[in-house]
Formats: structure tokens, C-alpha cells, sequence
């Protein structure tokens, strides 16, 4: 016993240290970890931000240096606090506070205490900086925005928060990351590479050179530039046009799927998100919940299309062979069904009519009788609805469109569901469905989605996905998904019809006063029921004036969608903006300029403001 | 009998586990001590060339040693254990400051620190007073008297103040226990360091309540079984052990400096501050955690070089190894260092002559004591207590002193089979 106690402590003393290394340094790998983080300390070099161009070249947006005013509080000595405050244009006290502040979240690391100098303020500082040790000025990148539009296609980038970083670890404190828009698309092209220096640090955090000779070190990549669709000059023209106005507008190139312009009111200055007052700016933009300057209508906003969405319902009947072109049906001011004679009204306009007149006279009660015709042509509505949808689907309608833009909406085409669930006696008739025929009732569309399916009868039968993107640099392609021709269920043989019909809208139709010289423009007005919850109850207010068109009729180079919200009939507002738009883009210059006058100088506030005014109102006017 | 030196048998073993630990001991402190822009490599302001200086001469010093007679350490033993004492009273006249501890005599460049050196004459002393025939350690007055031989060293340089080094010659109460001394005194020990511990976790109160409760529990347990316990008897007891709570308690308060206090406050857990007084354990424990199983590759590990863990080529010299070396390099220094102690135990147990064995046995708990203390402190198990690893610590006169006590025993074993 004696001989052995001593040698038996010294095997169990071994047995329990070999214990703790095995739990140190397998067993317990958060020690791994601390290690990291303490002695190398990684520093990134941020890459610039890649360039955004127009379809034209034009650029739109690039990047601008900032400067912030940087301090390390141990380093700083022998400050004359009164003459620095003076430079710094920053009272005494404040600048104090941000020291103490800076002193506290470390002595011996950089904290900015004046972020993002102009660049006025920076000339005037870098000359005399050197006189205030512990202070220096630190370069950092940000968005430079070359147009005062576009803030809704271009979206907006910040620096990333705990909680983007927790989302998504490739981010490090400081870096930047597009939060809506072509930004956030595309912010893995735009983005770049970071580049990465490791330093050794000793326990002081001091950096005491590079880690293992730099071999892990890396150089930053510039982020690629990208080209939209957008034209930039049209996007700004659209913008203009909408002063005091709100709705949107979408033009697509009908061949390719571009978007030339996507118009959303009210819009805002991108560049009132950069710099200093970011903050102040951006809380403003987000809390107005009348006007919603950050929703993008262009894409979201669904409305019931109005009469635009007659010539779908003709096209369908014509593919259904429910109806002849030279079949007249008679109106006699509206459309009656119903046991008790229910009428859904029409307006003054020669009877009876064929397709192409119900088109440009847009008569309700002719649609209303081929729709009934559509749904009756099944044994049951619920097929008939059914197959009329699968139409309307091959149109891009009822669910996203699968463009390259992170926000939209589905809009909404019913199906025999949506009625078996509104009537649960399964007891309904087309009839019940009626206002559908005439855009109203259940269907709901987004402007892009209106403008994608004039693009398909503007190429007779085909649409290409609406798109932004044209170019990326280095790349020889965009996603084969924006080439691929999507073929509509109707036959091409049966647009022509329904072309004739639309140009007859321009020629003596609702529109005939909108005809701009030397362009053959096929259109369609609208006039779309506003019914808006204020306050916890809806009120029907003035119709959204809707209008769809493309141009020229033969090889069409522009398809547009426009939605003025509150804008009464469809020729009113949205009709002179889509005609301006159009003579815009093809023609570059405007000679309808009373047209112009009279849409520039128009305003809709009064009518924006009338539900709020706390008056009882009056609608349509 | 005489002897000569053709006739003497080193064990070689425990030169070459020496010759392994002072070289992988040397390569560590090269890691953990060289910079990036530092000079080159024989400018003597390097802490690794200065060891490398110390390694050599300490081989000269083997030589003196081992020429020596072993019945020289036996017959000079008191002497040189005077000599020790006067070198450390010294101190306190002529002795520098170092680290906030007078334990050093500044001669020319070199600092020496005479209670490396006293272990090896205490160790000798205490040897030769046990193995006098006339001594017997199961009578009280010659326990005392080796006790006081230990205890003078002890004494001597606690007020340093060195409460480390001090610690060290509890190691030879093995010693003595392998020589006969009762196994209570062991008991004794262990009951009152956990006594000790228990104070300093939950306070004196509690334990004298606890004490109390347990006390009174055994004594009426006793008297149901009609075992008639005597109340006096009890009572002494509780009232010794409360006292002991009540007096460490008053010692750690009061006569322990805050910077003692608050080391055995962190290792007890009473205090989670990994910014503050903890940094040391912590940082040694992140430098040792972070090397996995194979290490992070000599002079590469990112932890020794930013200086994370303060003192690491001295006393912290153990994390550079589990940093650099990973799970593999430190259980083998463990495993070297295991097999030096068994080894020298085991030629201890072998010695013929009491006095070697006693010394040899010293040898292997001072070691063992050193190595316990040391690893189980920078691993975090124990209270940061400032004593160095053996033959791996950066210092000269903890080289020295490790080489000359290991060396009288290999002296000492070489002569054993010409002992009478």
C-alpha cells in the first residue's frame, strides 16, 4: 500500500488530463472557434458595385466615393475640441457624446463619428486631418444615382443588419446588399467578390502583420454591370406624365418580352435613399400609407381590367366557334338576365353590332352574350369556367408572370371553384358569372399582366416573358426562360378580327379622339368599378380609368398597359397617357402636345383627397 | 565502499526522457517567444537563444554532478541544506523584485532564484534525517522535527511573496508516508483541504452548520443503538472542524492578497469574468481547445503568437504544446512526463540504500507535484498557482534546479549495486 499510493495518484492524474485535453480539444470545438475569432481577424475589402445601364447605354446608376470621419479614442491627443468642432460643422456637445460613445465601444478600434461627408466638406477636412491624431478620413462606396426615376425598377441598397447577416452568413458587418428592385434581383451579379486580407492580431488587437504570409488573402471583384430593357428616356417621359396622379404604366416590346417602361405613381427620388439623410427619408416614404410611394402599382396593384378584357373574352369565343364575325347581336341599352329581369347596362352606340363594332363601340351587352355562349357550351358551368380559364392562363393571367423582379402579385381569374364556394348549393349558372365577360366581377389582373397579354395579340397569338434584364457583362446570354415563346391557346387566324376591332377604337371608337399622326395605334379603353375600404367600410369611389394599346398594327414595337387610379373613363387619362407613351417611344418627339398640356397639367389630388376630406362626395365626375 | 567510475551504471532511461523533455521544452519556447521581426537567431536578447545558453551549461552542471561521489550528497546533506536556508533568508536583505516577487539575486545579466535550488537541499535534508537509524516516524517528536525541515523552506518563501513554490513541499508528505508515517496524516490532509475548498465555496457558516447537523446526526444514531458515545469526544471534533472553517476563512480574508483570493474565486466558479482576473485560464484554455487533434503546426499557432495567453513561455508554456501539437503532441508530453515520475518512483523503490530511496521518492513527488499543478492549471482544472513545468518553463534556476535534483538521484541510482 505504502509502495504504491504515490503511483497509483500519478496513473490516475494522467488518465484525468488526457480526459481534459481529449474534451478541450476534440471533444468541446467552441475553443476552435474563440481561437478565430480572437487571434486572426479578417478584413474585407469590399468590391464596387457593379453599373446599371439603360437599353440605350444610358447609365443609370454608379457608384460615388464617401467619406466618413473616423476615430481611434486611444490615439487621439492634444485635440483643440473647439477648432475640430468648427471644421466638423458639429456643435460641441454632440461631438462629446459620439467620442464617449465611440470610447466605449473601443478604445483602441475605428468608429466613425461624421458618416458620409460631402463632398464640399471632404475637400476642406482632408487638408488639415493630419493635424488632429487619432482622426482620419476612411473611403466607402455608395450607390451614385445618374436619374431622379426609376426608383421602383432600380430598388435600394443598404448596409446589412444582425438580421440579414443571421439569414445569411456570406454577409459581414458593413457590406452592402440590395433590398428591393433590380438591386435585389440581381444582387448576386452586382454584388461582386469580396476580397479578404487575415491579419494576425495580438490580445491587444493590435494587427502584428499578416497571417501566414497572406497565402489565404484574396483580391475584391468588381461586381458586372447589367443593362435593363428599360428605356430611359420613355421611363422618365411616363414618370413626368403621371405628375399628381397615381397608377402605372407598363410598355413591353411584344416581340421580346423587354420592358421599355414600368411606371409606378407616386415614385420617388432614388437618390434621396443615399447618403445622410437616408434614414429620415426612407422613414417617410415608408409611413405614407395614402399615397404608398414604395408600392410598385406597375406590379401589384391588382384592379378588375374593365373593358380591356373584352377582347379576351371575344378571342375565346372565337376559338370556342360560339360566334360568327359577321353575326350581329342587338343592344338595346344592356344586357338583361335573370328571372327577375336583371340588367347589366350598356351605352349609347348603334345596334345591333358584330365583333369588330362591340369591340371599338366596347358593347356590353355583346360580350355579355358570346361570354354565356362560352360557358354554355359545356353540359355544366363548371366546365364551361373551367375551360374558359385555361384560356385566360395561357394569356400569363391569374398567377405570376415570372418576371425578374422580386415583387408581384397573382391577380385573380375565378374557376368553377371560386363559384361552387360562393354558391354552396352548387346551383349557379353562367349568368351568375356575367360580369366577367366585361372585366368586372371576380377577375382581377395586375398592370404588367394587362400589358402581357396585349403584347400576345399584338404578335397574333404568343408572348414572350416580360423581362428587365438585356446584358450582363461577361455574359453571353440571359436565362433562357425570358427567350422561350409562350403560345396562346387561340389560334392566331382569329386576332386579326379583334386587331381591326382595337384599331377601330382609334379610328371612330371611345377613343378616336387620341389618334396620333403617321401611327397606326390598336387600343382598348376601360373604365373599372372603385370600390376602396376606408375607415372599416368600402365605398365605391370614382372609376380607375384603364387603357390598353399597342403599336404600329402591323410589326408592333410597343405594347402598354395604363392604369390612372380614380381616373374616371378609359380615354380620359390612361388613353392620353398610353398615345403619348406610344408616340414617345416611336417617334421620339411629341406632336400632340395639347394632349401633352393637358395631361401634364392635369391633376387628380382633389379626387385622391375627397374620401378623406370628411365631406360627403360625389363620384365620376 | 569506494567506487569507481567504470563500474557506474546511469539510467539511461531517465537521461534520455530528460534529454526529450528539455529539447521539446526548448522547441516550444522558440515558438512561443520568437516574432516575426525579431533578431536573429544568436542575439542573446532572445528568450530561446538565452535557454539554449541555460540547456548547455545545465549539461555542464550533469557533468559536476554525476564526478561526484554519491556518499557526497549523503554526508553533505545538513550543509548544503544550511547553505540553502542562508540563501533564502538573504533574500530579504539582498534579493531583487521581479514580477512583484523579491525571490531573485541579481548577479551581472543573470537573475537567480534560490528556491529552485532549495527543493533538491530540502530534499537531501529531510533524506537524511528520515534514514538516520536513530529517527522514527511514528514517534510525534521526530515527525515534528521532519516537518520542521520541510516547513523552514516553506516559511521561508511564502512571504516572497511565492505561495506557488511553498506549495510545492506538501509533495513531501509522500515521502514520509512511504517511510511510515500514519496514513491519518494523508487523511488529515484530504479532510482538510476539502474543508478548505468547502469554506472558501459556501462560506464558514454554512459548513459550521453542516458540521454541526452531521455531528449531532452520527451521535444520536449512535446513542439509539445503545452505543453510549461520549458527548466530549463529539463535540471536540465539531468544534475543531468549525474552528478550521472559521480560521480559513478569516486567513483568506484577511491575511491572502486580493490577487490570491481572487484567483481560487474564478477556479471555484464564483466568479464568471473572462475579461478580467479569468483571462489567463481562459485564454490558455482557448490556445489548448483550439489545436484539435493534431495541432496547428509549430510556430503556427495563431494564439501563442498574438500573446493571447500571458506568460506562455514560462509557466502557460504547456498551451503553446496543446496549441501547436493538438491532442496528440500533449498526450505525449502527459506520456513523458508520466513515465519520467514512474521511472524515478520505481529506481526509488529499488535503491538499497534508505537515503537514496527517500531522496529518489522526493524527486518523483516534487516532479509529480509540479507537473499536477502546472498542466491541471493551464487546462483550467485547478487555481492558476505561478509554478513552473519542469524542464519544458523558460528560466534558468527552474532548469538548474530540476537538473541538479533529478541528477543526484540518477547519481545516486548509478552507485546503488556497490552499497553495503
Amino acid at each position: 500500500m505504502r509502495k504504491f499510493l504515490l503511483l497509483f495518484i500519478v496513473l490516475v492524474t494522467a488518465l484525468v488530463f488526457t480526459g481534459r485535453l481529449f474534451y478541450l480539444q476534440i471533444y468541446d470545438t467552441s475553443f476552435a472557434k474563440l481561437s478565430e475569432n480572437n487571434a486572426v481577424k479578417t478584413v474585407y475589402d469590399f468590391p464596387q458595385r457593379g453599373y446599371i445601364f439603360d437599353r440605350n447605354g444610358t447609365l443609370l446608376v454608379q457608384n460615388q466615393p464617401s467619406y466618413d470621419v473616423m476615430v481611434i479614442p486611444r490615439e487621439v491627443k492634444d485635440l483643440d475640441t473647439v477648432a475640430f468642432c468648427e471644421l466638423l460643422h458639429i456643435s460641441k456637445e454632440k461631438f462629446l457624446k459620439k467620442l464617449a460613445i465611440a470610447k466605449r465601444y473601443s478604445p483602441r478600434l475605428a468608429s466613425p463619428i461624421i458618416p458620409q461627408l460631402t463632398k464640399e466638406e471632404y475637400a476642406s477636412l482632408s487638408e488639415k486631418i493630419h493635424k488632429y491624431r487619432g482622426f482620419f478620413i476612411q473611403k466607402r462606396s455608395l450607390r451614385d444615382y445618374e436619374v431622379s426615376h426609376s426608383a421602383n425598377v432600380l430598388g435600394y441598397i443598404r448596409e446589412v443588419d444582425q438580421n440579414i447577416i443571421d439569414r445569411n452568413p456570406a454577409y459581414e458587418l458593413g457590406e452592402i446588399i440590395g433590398m428591393t428592385g433590380i438591386e435585389k434581383q440581381y444582387e448576386q451579379i452586382l454584388r461582386g467578390t469580396k476580397g479578404v486580407k487575415y491579419i494576425q492580431k495580438d490580445r491587444f488587437n493590435r494587427d502584428i502583420g499578416t497571417y501566414k504570409g497572406g497565402i489565404f488573402d484574396t483580391l475584391p471583384k468588381r461586381g458586372k454591370d447589367i443593362t435593363l430593357t428599360i428605356d430611359a428616356t420613355l421611363q422618365a417621359y411616363g414618370e413626368k406624365l403621371f405628375t399628381n396622379k397615381r397608377g402605372g404604366i407598363v410598355a413591353i416590346e411584344p416581340s421580346s418580352g423587354e420592358i421599355l417602361s414600368l411606371v409606378t405613381a407616386p415614385n420617388y427620388d432614388p437618390g434621396l435613399l443615399v447618403g445622410r439623410e437616408r434614414s429620415e427619408n426612407f422613414t417617410k416614404l415608408y409611413y405614407d400609407t395614402i399615397a404608398i410611394p414604395l408600392f410598385d402599382r406597375g406590379l401589384k396593384a391588382e384592379y378588375p381590367p374593365g373593358s380591356p378584357f373584352k377582347t379576351l373574352t371575344a378571342l375565346i369565343a372565337m376559338q370556342e366557334n360560339v360566334v360568327r364575325l359577321d353575326e350581329k347581336i342587338e343592344c338595346r341599352g344592356g344586357y338583361y338576365y335573370g328571372k327577375r329581369g336583371r340588367k347589366l347596362g350598356c351605352h349609347e352606340h348603334k345596334s345591333p353590332i358584330n365583333l369588330q363594332g362591340g369591340i371599338a363601340k366596347s358593347c356590353n351587352t355583346y360580350f355579355c352574350n358570346v361570354y354565356k355562349r362560352v360557358i354554355e357550351k359545356y353540359n355544366t358551368p363548371q366546365k364551361g369556367i373551367d375551360n374558359w380559364k385555361n384560356h385566360l392562363t395561357s394569356f400569363g393571367l391569374g398567377n405570376y408572370l415570372g418576371y425578374d423582379l422580386p415583387v408581384g402579385s397573382k391577380g385573380k381569374i375565378p374557376s368553377s371553384k371560386t363559384y361552387d364556394a360562393k354558391y354552396p348549393n352548387n346551383n349557379w349558372y353562367a349568368t351568375a358569372t356575367i360580369s366577367n365577360a366585361i372585366g368586372q366581377g371576380e377577375v382581377l389582373l395586375t398592370p404588367i399582366q394587362m400589358a402581357n397579354f396585349t403584347a400576345a395579340i399584338a404578335n397574333r397569338g404568343w408572348w414572350v416573358r416580360p423581362h428587365m434584364i438585356k446584358n450582363i457583362q461577361d455574359h453571353d446570354t440571359i436565362a433562357k426562360k425570358f427567350k422561350h415563346i409562350n403560345k396562346t391557346s387561340i389560334d392566331s387566324k382569329y386576332f386579326e378580327p379583334i386587331i381591326e376591332g382595337m384599331h377601330d377604337v382609334y379610328r371612330d371608337g371611345t377613343a378616336s379622339f387620341l389618334k396620333i399622326p403617321d401611327i397606326e395605334i390598336c387600343g382598348k379603353t376601360g373604365t373599372a368599378e372603385n370600390f376602396k375600404k376606408i375607415d372599416g367600410s368600402v365605398k365605391q369611389l370614382t372609376d380607375h380609368s384603364v387603357f390598353v394599346a399597342f403599336a404600329p398594327k402591323d410589326n408592333p414595337k410597343i405594347a402598354i398597359a395604363v392604369f390612372v387610379e380614380n381616373g374616371y373613363w378609359g380615354a380620359r387619362w390612361a388613353g392620353r397617357i398610353a398615345s403619348l407613351m406610344i408616340e414617345k417611344y416611336i417617334k421620339g418627339e411629341i406632336t400632340r402636345t395639347d394632349m401633352e398640356a393637358f395631361v401634364l397639367n392635369g391633376s387628380l389630388e382633389d379626387e385622391y383627397n375627397k374620401p378623406y376630406a370628411g365631406k360627403p362626395f360625389k363620384i365620376n365626375q | 565502499m569506494a567506487t569507481t567510475k567504470n563500474t557506474l551504471k546511469f539510467d539511461w532511461i531517465i537521461i534520455l526522457l530528460f534529454l526529450a523533455l528539455i529539447s521539446i521544452g526548448w522547441v516550444n519556447i522558440y515558438s512561443a517567444s520568437y516574432t516575426q521581426a525579431g533578431g536573429t537567431f544568436f542575439d542573446f536578447s532572445n528568450m530561446y537563444t538565452k535557454q539554449l545558453l541555460w540547456i548547455f551549461l545545465s549539461f555542464i552542471l550533469i557533468v559536476f554532478i554525476l564526478a561526484l561521489e554519491a556518499k557526497f550528497y549523503e554526508r553533505f546533506s545538513s550543509i548544503i541544506y544550511l547553505v540553502s536556508l542562508l540563501t533564502l533568508l538573504g533574500l530579504y536583505s539582498f534579493g531583487n523584485t521581479i514580477n512583484g516577487a523579491t525571490s531573485w539575486y541579481l548577479i551581472g545579466p543573470a537573475s537567480i532564484q534560490p528556491s529552485e535550488f532549495a527543493k533538491a537541499a530540502t530534499a537531501l535534508a529531510l533524506a537524511k534525517y528520515v534514514s538516520d537509524i536513530q529517527t522514527n516516524m511514528n514517534a510525534f517528536k521526530d515527525q515534528l522535527k521532519a516537518f520542521l525541515i520541510l516547513a523552514l523552506p516553506a516559511i521561508f518563501i511564502i512571504p516572497q511573496p511565492d505561495p506557488g513554490s511553498a506549495l510545492i513541499y506538501v509533495a513531501f508528505i509522500f515521502p514520509l508516508y512511504r517511510e511510515g508515517l500514519h496514513f491519518v496524516y494523508l487523511l488529515l490532509g484530504f479532510f482538510a483541504a476539502a474543508l478548505f475548498v468547502g469554506t472558501l465555496v459556501v462560506g464558514a457558516p454554512w459548513i459550521g452548520f453542516l458540521v454541526a447537523l452531521i455531528t449531532i446526526g452520527i451521535f444520536l444514531k449512535n446513542k439509539k443503538q445503545k452505543l453510549k458515545p461520549s458527548v466530549f469526544k463529539y463535540a471536540t471534533i465539531a468544534i475543531a472542524c468549525v474552528s478550521f472553517a472559521f480560521s480559513v476563512s478569516y486567513i483568506f480574508n484577511n491575511v491572502f492578497e486580493q490577487r490570491h483570493r481572487d484567483r481560487f474565486n474564478i477556479v471555484l466558479g464564483k466568479e464568471i469574468d473572462t475579461k478580467g482576473i479569468g483571462y489567463n485560464t481562459n485564454q490558455s484554455e482557448i490556445a489548448i481547445g483550439s489545436g484539435g487533434w493534431f495541432g496547428k503546426g509549430w510556430t503556427q499557432g495563431t494564439q501563442t503568437k498574438g500573446n493571447f495567453v500571458p506568460e506562455q513561455h514560462t509557466d502557460y508554456i504547456f498551451s503553446t504544446v496543446g496549441e501547436e501539437w493538438g491532442f496528440i503532441g500533449s498526450l505525449g508530453v502527459v506520456i513523458l512526463f508520466i513515465f519520467l515520475i514512474i521511472r524515478v518512483l520505481v529506481l526509488a523503490e529499488q535503491q538499497k540504500s534508505q537515503f537514496a530511496r527517500i531522496y529518489g521518492y522526493s524527486v518523483g513527488a516534487i516532479l509529480f507535484f509540479h507537473f499536477f499543478i502546472n498542466v491541471g492549471m493551464v487546462t483550467g482544472l485547478f487555481p492558476t498557482v505561478g509554478i513552473p513545468l519542469p524542464f519544458f518553463s523558460y528560466g534558468g534556476s527552474g532548469l538548474w534546479g530540476f537538473t541538479i535534483l533529478l541528477f543526484i538521484f540518477v547519481r545516486l541510482d548509478a552507485s546503488n549495486y556497490y552499497y553495503t
